[in-house]
């Protein structure tokens, strides 16, 4: 680009108090814009500005959009076979495994989730979380027991998923669990309990 | 001329050596900044050893929820040096927050965050910060039970913030579970977000560095005055001020270069953390525990109060970061030296007291029940009584040996019982073990009366 194209800016006549700052580029191009070009300065600020907001807002959108994605994607339950009547005892309570309502394609192992089961009378089911209300922690059921106890900080629950000691503020979450027309038992998949803080 | 002079001439015009970087590396710093002043740049170099195997880690693993373990075991025990790697990336980290804790101690033991150094101070604390959030996040990666199931932790505790919380969770999960989507969100946090942000942050705590001048080692009754400050500092470092480079930075290369010494052999002994079960959401018997800089949380966690934890869980972090914010304005002029600031020595050792010990107690997780417990031999029982051998069995079968210790076996959760016989009396035992109470279950519900007369019998042969 050659600088011909520009019109050569007119030389300013130096006021006496500019004088001694002749020598100063900076102070001399500003003193000359601030003569000449206010509005149109003033302008170009606001569309460079502009400008760089719409940029921002139409890149923004997709980032933000990525970011808050797990709270803009719907939060699915889904009915999940556990097992049939006869692999459950009356009394008896048992892991069941199930792969959780929304799994990804590349999960692999990830999308499998965990419950606690227990089957009270012929009709009747129970379903817990294995997360401790305290901080999430995988409990487990001692059979000889008959306690869920969690490894982390100390929690323990009884059979009916009420805290008995440690520092749970609640009980052991329930999952709604159903028994299908053809003796299948279902659980409807839930997401992580989260134990929030009035509890 | 020869050409290689030429071209170093070149370079040098070109690139500023000698203006610019030059004057930097030869800044004069205050005499006597011995050796107590390596630990900030130990803390860089432990960083760069963290960048340079971390990206070295990202050629060899593969960041999807269902690969990451599988090429978390190639790492470890195939790949050529794969196990040093994973090694001197895992105690790199443990020495990036020993070291990052001793820089701080110092600061605050030598008052090096008051004038003109309190931004210093607060760059500094949002390092401390985003250096723990790293620490976490990459405990996360090694996707195996104890990442998946911290990662359920994380979430519980950030969903304990009001109003918010469980969006929070949310986030953090990319989701309503664990799954697909959880571990591509850490990550791009460990890998991508907060490193970006830890070098900006460190960039502008060494340009401060630059721009303000290491401080002078405190003297006893030299006062900090603002007004008076900068052209003291000026002064002196005319009369008595040495180039860094190299009469300080020495002392800095050699001590970074022990620790990252250290490091390596560290990793070439002990290894990296041999990992747990692969990362499904439904392998329960785990037994989440973080990474040894995370336990003395981990063990807040446990001891405190569990009417007021909802509360602490998210006002204390909260007062904690306001605190050491707002600590260079609260005392940023006056005494420096730790001679003179005999409460500032002793809150610094309070607060290093108090997490050592919360250290050596998440060590141990007192509070826990011990689940591998071995039932009692026929030597502890030490009866032939049929109904004392069967309360034995039922004290570990009902799991009552999982927190209550007799003869050195059995957890710590509950008072120890080796001598209960002689403390409590039959009907005593009878009730605390029906009826529970503190941290002990009630056990009236999930006992027969036989079984009860059977524990008891034991019990009371313990004298």
């Amino acid at each position: 680009m050659s600088e011909e194209k520009f019109p050569t800016p007119p030389t300013p006549t130096p006021s006496p108090s500019l004088t001694e700052q002749a020598g100063n580029p900076n102070v001399d191009a500003d003193a000359r814009a601030e003569r000449e070009g206010e509005p149109r300065r003033d302008f170009l600020v606001k569309l460079t500005f502009g400008l760089g907001g719409v940029a921002a807002l139409a890149i923004g959108v997709p980032v933000v959009s990525a970011v808050l994605a797990p709270l803009l994607e719907p939060d699915p339950q889904t009915w999940r076979k556990v097992g049939t009547l006869t692999d459950f005892a009356v009394g008896s309570t048992h892991l069941v495994k199930f792969e959780n309502a929304d799994s990804k394609a590349w999960s692999g192992l990830t999308s499998e989730s965990a419950a606690w089961l227990r089957r009270e009378s012929e009709k009747e089911f129970i379903a817990f979380s294995v997360n401790c209300a305290h901080l999430g922690c995988p409990v487990r059921w001692e059979q000889g027991a008959g306690l869920f106890m969690c490894p982390c900080h100390g929690g323990i629950y009884y059979k009916d998923g009420t805290v008995a000691a440690g520092p749970p503020p609640q009980g052991l979450t329930q999952y709604h669990i159903r028994v299908a027309g053809n003796n299948d038992v279902e659980l409807l998949t839930a997401p992580i309990p989260i134990t929030n803080m009035t509890s | 001329m020869s050409f290689l002079q030429k071209a170093g001439a070149w370079l040098d015009d070109r690139l500023g050596i000698s203006d610019t970087l030059m004057p930097l590396a030869k800044h004069l710093v205050p005499p006597g900044a011995k050796w107590s002043y390596v630990f900030g740049s130990a803390t860089l170099f432990c960083l760069i050893l963290q960048v340079v195997t971390g990206v070295a880690l990202t050629l060899l693993y593969q960041p999807t929820s269902a690969a990451a373990y599988k090429s978390l075991e190639f790492i470890t025990h195939q790949a050529v040096f794969g196990r040093l790697l994973r090694g001197v990336h895992y105690f790199g980290a443990s020495g990036m927050i020993v070291l990052v804790g001793i820089h701080m101690l110092r600061v605050y033991i030598t008052a090096s965050y008051k004038f003109p150094r309190e931004m210093s101070w607060i760059s500094g604390v949002f390092l401390l910060f985003l250096t723990l959030a790293m620490g976490f996040t990459g405990q996360l990666l090694r996707w195996d039970s104890n990442g998946v199931w911290s990662a359920v932790v994380a979430a519980e505790q950030a969903g304990r913030v009001p109003i918010i919380g469980t969006y929070v969770a949310r986030l953090l999960l990319g989701g309503d579970t664990i799954g697909g989507q959880s571990l591509s969100r850490f990550y791009s946090y460990h890998t991508l977000l907060f490193p970006a942000l830890l070098f900006g942050l460190v960039g502008f705590h060494l340009y401060l560095v630059f721009r303000n001048g290491v401080s002078e080692p405190a003297k006893a009754g030299q006062l900090v005055d603002p007004k008076t400050y900068r052209k003291w500092y000026q002064d002196m470092l005319n009369k008595v001020g040495v180039p860094f480079w190299p009469y300080a930075a020495w002392r800095d290369v050699a001590f970074s270069v022990a620790v990252i010494m250290g490091i390596f052999t560290l990793a070439l002994v002990f290894g990296p953390p041999e990992l747990t079960q692969p990362p499904s959401p439904a392998t329960i018997y785990t037994n989440p525990a973080p990474d040894w800089y995370m336990l003395p949380i981990f063990a807040l966690y446990a001891l405190m109060p569990p009417a007021i934890e909802s509360y602490l869980i998210i006002i204390a972090p909260l007062l904690t970061v306001l605190a050491l914010l707002a600590l260079p304005f609260i005392s940023n002029a006056g005494e420096r030296s730790p001679l003179r600031r005999p409460w500032a020595v002793f809150g610094a050792g309070t607060v290093v007291t108090l997490v050592f010990a919360l250290l050596v107690l998440g060590e141990q997780a007192p509070w826990s029940p011990k689940f591998d417990a071995k039932p009692l031999t026929t030597k502890l029982i030490n009866s032939h009584n049929p109904q004392i051998v069967a309360g034995a069995g039922l004290f570990y079968n009902k799991g009552c040996i999982y927190c209550h210790l007799v003869d050195g076996h059995g957890g710590h959760r509950g008072p120890e019982l080796t001598e209960v016989g002689r403390r409590l009396k039959t009907d005593e035992l009878r009730i605390r073990i029906v009826n529970g109470g503190g941290n002990m279950p009630a056990y009236g519900g999930v006992i027969s009366e036989k079984e009860l007369a059977d524990v008891i019998a034991f019990l009371e042969t313990r004298k």
